[in-house]
């Protein structure tokens, strides 16, 4: 049994650690790319979304190596993503391709039902899995917490694309580890690593939150790496969910106490009133939360025809004109192109600066004019 | 004066649209529907909207805007579910919302959730609430509950019978109660049409497509003509069940008409940017092509789509089932 799974972000570490603690044989699929877009789209649905598109890449790509099982993650609805595995199923069906589904779907109401599917792929014990769990639960704390240093170093570095080299690096380095004491060796290392960059520290960057479709946010390769760009641009990106929370979320019923997207639900009325699927609701919420934290902007990123984020790009601008924080939502699909968004991110944040700058400029006035009456 | 209470003619009008009309009626308010679709509705719609919303919530807009100003409320239920573990779509969800952002100075919106997922009687609960709007009186409501579930009942009664809903809609209010016998339908073929409601039903959105192939000679069967049972049965040989009502719907008729001897052909009609007919869609014209030999056409409707093209296909689609038929 060889197995392969989905990309999204930098999942793969993990769920490649969780499969290889149990002796099960990997096929980590090419990393996305025009390829995996290209077979991607010609084999699927027209009007889907955008990372089913990209899933079918990856297992045609993965299949191609010799990958005979996929391991995919299921859902309740009504967002489609709890029923791309079907339609996965009967397009590879009909491609001819003879390859096994094991479909995760999140626990309805023990977290040992997730436990069960995992163990149908092994022989190992009980013990084991749940060990294999763990570590790669730590492996996804570990990839948030190299993530979260590269937002704060990119507009930050002296010398643009060092932050990133170190990220890359980093990131091997937590895809090698093969223990726990390993792994948390290789988390410091990179953290030194990253501390010898040279930065200026007491640059106040505009920060810009990112909300959104999970996938989106989360895949480079998808977004057009809209976060490297505005670190480019000079801006500290910050995300409203990370790996680790959304696996959290997802897969353990939001069994370990650590942020997550619960806050952002309970900021979202009186907006949205009521969970729309997806993170419709939370992308709405996470808007308000950044407001409140007096970020500079918000950008909302979604693939083409995203149902729950459509419900919140209509309620967006009512948002943004309550609490004052400019918003730009970015469509992505199989036809985005680098150049055109590189464009209109540029603009945004010449929005932004010029509205700080304007904020600042008026505030001095204001300073002036309280002396002068003063001493008038 | 009697209040009046609009209800916009577009998405869930189609479904349940004689419930509504019953338990208002009841309450003593007057029930006011929005005019058919024209094109000032539809663009009306386009241009309050997001973009990037599917025609049929465009035009929600539109027909919502059209009763602005001649309602005392607006009747814009959150359809969040009406039957155990499934939805109706996201944007239903969130259809309140977005209305209520997106247009100023509205009328009062009624926007009960109706969420049927966990809990079955909950669907008398969001009655509750919006009777409390109008009456103190629970018993009131009850009986307005009861009235507006029987009006419903025999709505099923005629769809069941051969009628479209959106003809039953105007039969019923011409006074017709039940009858015994199916309407006439001419014609040398059965052609199955599969799609929302609001879609198939609406005569401007879909070009009059149950008319057309009238006129060309065809009946029309849908999946509002089907028992509710067969539907589900059908549906059930997904190895997943599917969590939108609609969706699931569509599949489990698409499945009956490819195994039915009297069906000629399939006609799926989808619009432009739908999550759910996406991969419904993509569903049934796999299976059909996998397992049987029943022509099969897609056609996508959005706000831009001309008539003489969806008349051609039509054509070409019919003239190919009859030079089958004639080859054999």
């Amino acid at each position: 049994m060889k197995v392969t799974f989905p990309h999204m972000g930098h999942m793969h570490i993990c769920l490649k650690a969780l499969l290889e603690y149990l002796d099960i044989e990997v096929i980590v699929p090419p990393m996305p790319s025009k390829k995996t877009m290209t077979l991607g789209t010609q084999h699927s649905p027209e009007f889907a979304c955008l990372p089913l598109k990209i899933n079918m890449g990856n297992f045609i790509e993965a299949y191609e190596l010799g990958a005979d099982t996929v391991i995919m993650a299921g859902g309740i609805g009504p967002c489609r993503f709890g029923y791309y595995a079907q339609v996965q199923r009967e397009i590879l069906q009909d491609l001819g391709y003879n390859m096994k589904m094991v479909i995760l779907e999140p626990p309805e109401k023990h977290i040992s039902e997730l436990l069960v599917k995992i163990r149908q792929l092994t022989n190992r014990s009980w013990f084991d899995v749940i060990k294999a769990i763990r570590f790669a639960w730590y492996k996804a704390r570990a990839v948030d917490e190299v993530e979260r240093r590269v937002h704060y170093l990119r507009p930050r570095e002296l010398e643009q694309g060092r932050a990133d080299e170190v990220f890359k690096t980093s990131l091997n380095w937590i895809n090698d580890a093969r223990s726990k004491k390993e792994l948390d060796e290789m988390v410091k290392k990179a953290m030194s690593a990253f501390d010898r960059v040279p930065a200026d520290n007491n640059r106040k960057p505009l920060r810009i939150g990112i909300v959104g479709e999970i996938y989106v946010m989360l895949e480079p390769f998808v977004n057009l790496d809209v976060e490297g760009h505005l670190g480019k641009l000079g801006v500290e990106v910050d995300r409203s969910i990370y790996l680790s929370e959304w696996i959290n979320d997802h897969l353990f019923m939001g069994l370990i106490k650590i942020k997550g997207s619960k806050l952002a639900r309970e900021y979202a009325p009186p907006y949205v009133n009521h969970f729309v699927g997806g993170h419709g609701q939370e992308t709405i919420g996470s808007t308000i939360l950044y407001a409140r934290e007096n970020y500079d902007g918000v950008i909302q990123v979604q693939p083409f025809s995203c149902m729950p984020e459509i419900v919140a790009e209509s309620i967006l601008p009512t948002v943004s004109k309550d609490y004052g924080i400019p918003t730009f939502t970015l469509i992505v699909d199989e036809h985005s192109g680098d150049a055109g968004v590189v464009t209109r991110l540029e603009a945004f944040v010449d929005l932004l600066e010029r509205k700080k700058e304007n904020a600042a400029a008026s505030q001095v006035n204001a300073a002036n004019e309280l002396s002068a009456v003063n001493k008038g | 004066m009697a209040l009046k209470i609009g209800i916009p003619r577009a998405l869930l009008y189609y479904y349940y649209y004689p419930l509504w009309k019953g338990f208002f009626n009841a309450l003593g308010l007057e029930v006011v529907v929005s005019s058919k679709t024209t094109k000032p509705i539809l663009n009306n719609g386009v241009k309050h909207s997001v973009d990037d919303a599917c025609m049929p919530v465009k035009l929600f807009f539109g027909h919502v805007l059209d009763l602005k100003g001649k309602v005392d409320y607006l009747f814009i239920p959150r359809m969040v579910s009406v039957e155990r573990k499934a939805y109706i779509c996201p944007k239903f969800l969130g259809l309140p919302d977005m209305i209520r952002y997106n247009i100023p100075d509205l009328p009062p919106i009624i926007d009960v959730a109706v969420n049927m997922s966990r809990k079955e009687n909950n669907l008398y609960n969001a009655f509750v609430e919006a009777g409390k709007v109008f009456t103190g009186n629970p018993l009131a409501i009850r009986k307005a509950y009861k009235k507006g579930l029987e009006e419903q009942e025999r709505f099923h009664r005629l769809n069941r019978l051969g009628f479209m809903p959106h003809e039953t809609i105007e039969q019923m209010d011409k006074g017709l109660v039940a009858q015994n016998f199916a309407p006439q339908q001419e014609g040398s073929l059965t052609i199955g049409v599969i799609g929302h409601g609001y879609n198939i039903y609406d005569t401007y959105v879909s070009m009059n497509v149950i008319q057309k192939l009238r006129e060309m000679g065809a009946r029309v069967v849908t999946a509002d003509n089907l028992e509710d049972q067969t539907i589900e049965d059908r549906a059930a040989e997904l190895p997943k069940r599917l969590f939108w009502t609609l969706g699931r719907k569509m599949i489990g008729s698409a499945f009956h008409f490819m195994r039915s001897d009297r069906i000629d052909g399939i006609i799926h009609v989808a619009s432009f940017g739908c999550g759910p007919d996406s991969f419904t869609g993509e569903i049934i014209e796999r299976r059909l092509r996998r397992s049987n030999h029943v022509p099969f056409l897609n056609l996508t409707l959005d706000e831009h789509t001309g008539e003489a093209g969806v008349v051609t296909r039509l054509e070409a689609f019919l003239d190919m089932i009859r030079w089958r038929r004639a080859a054999q």
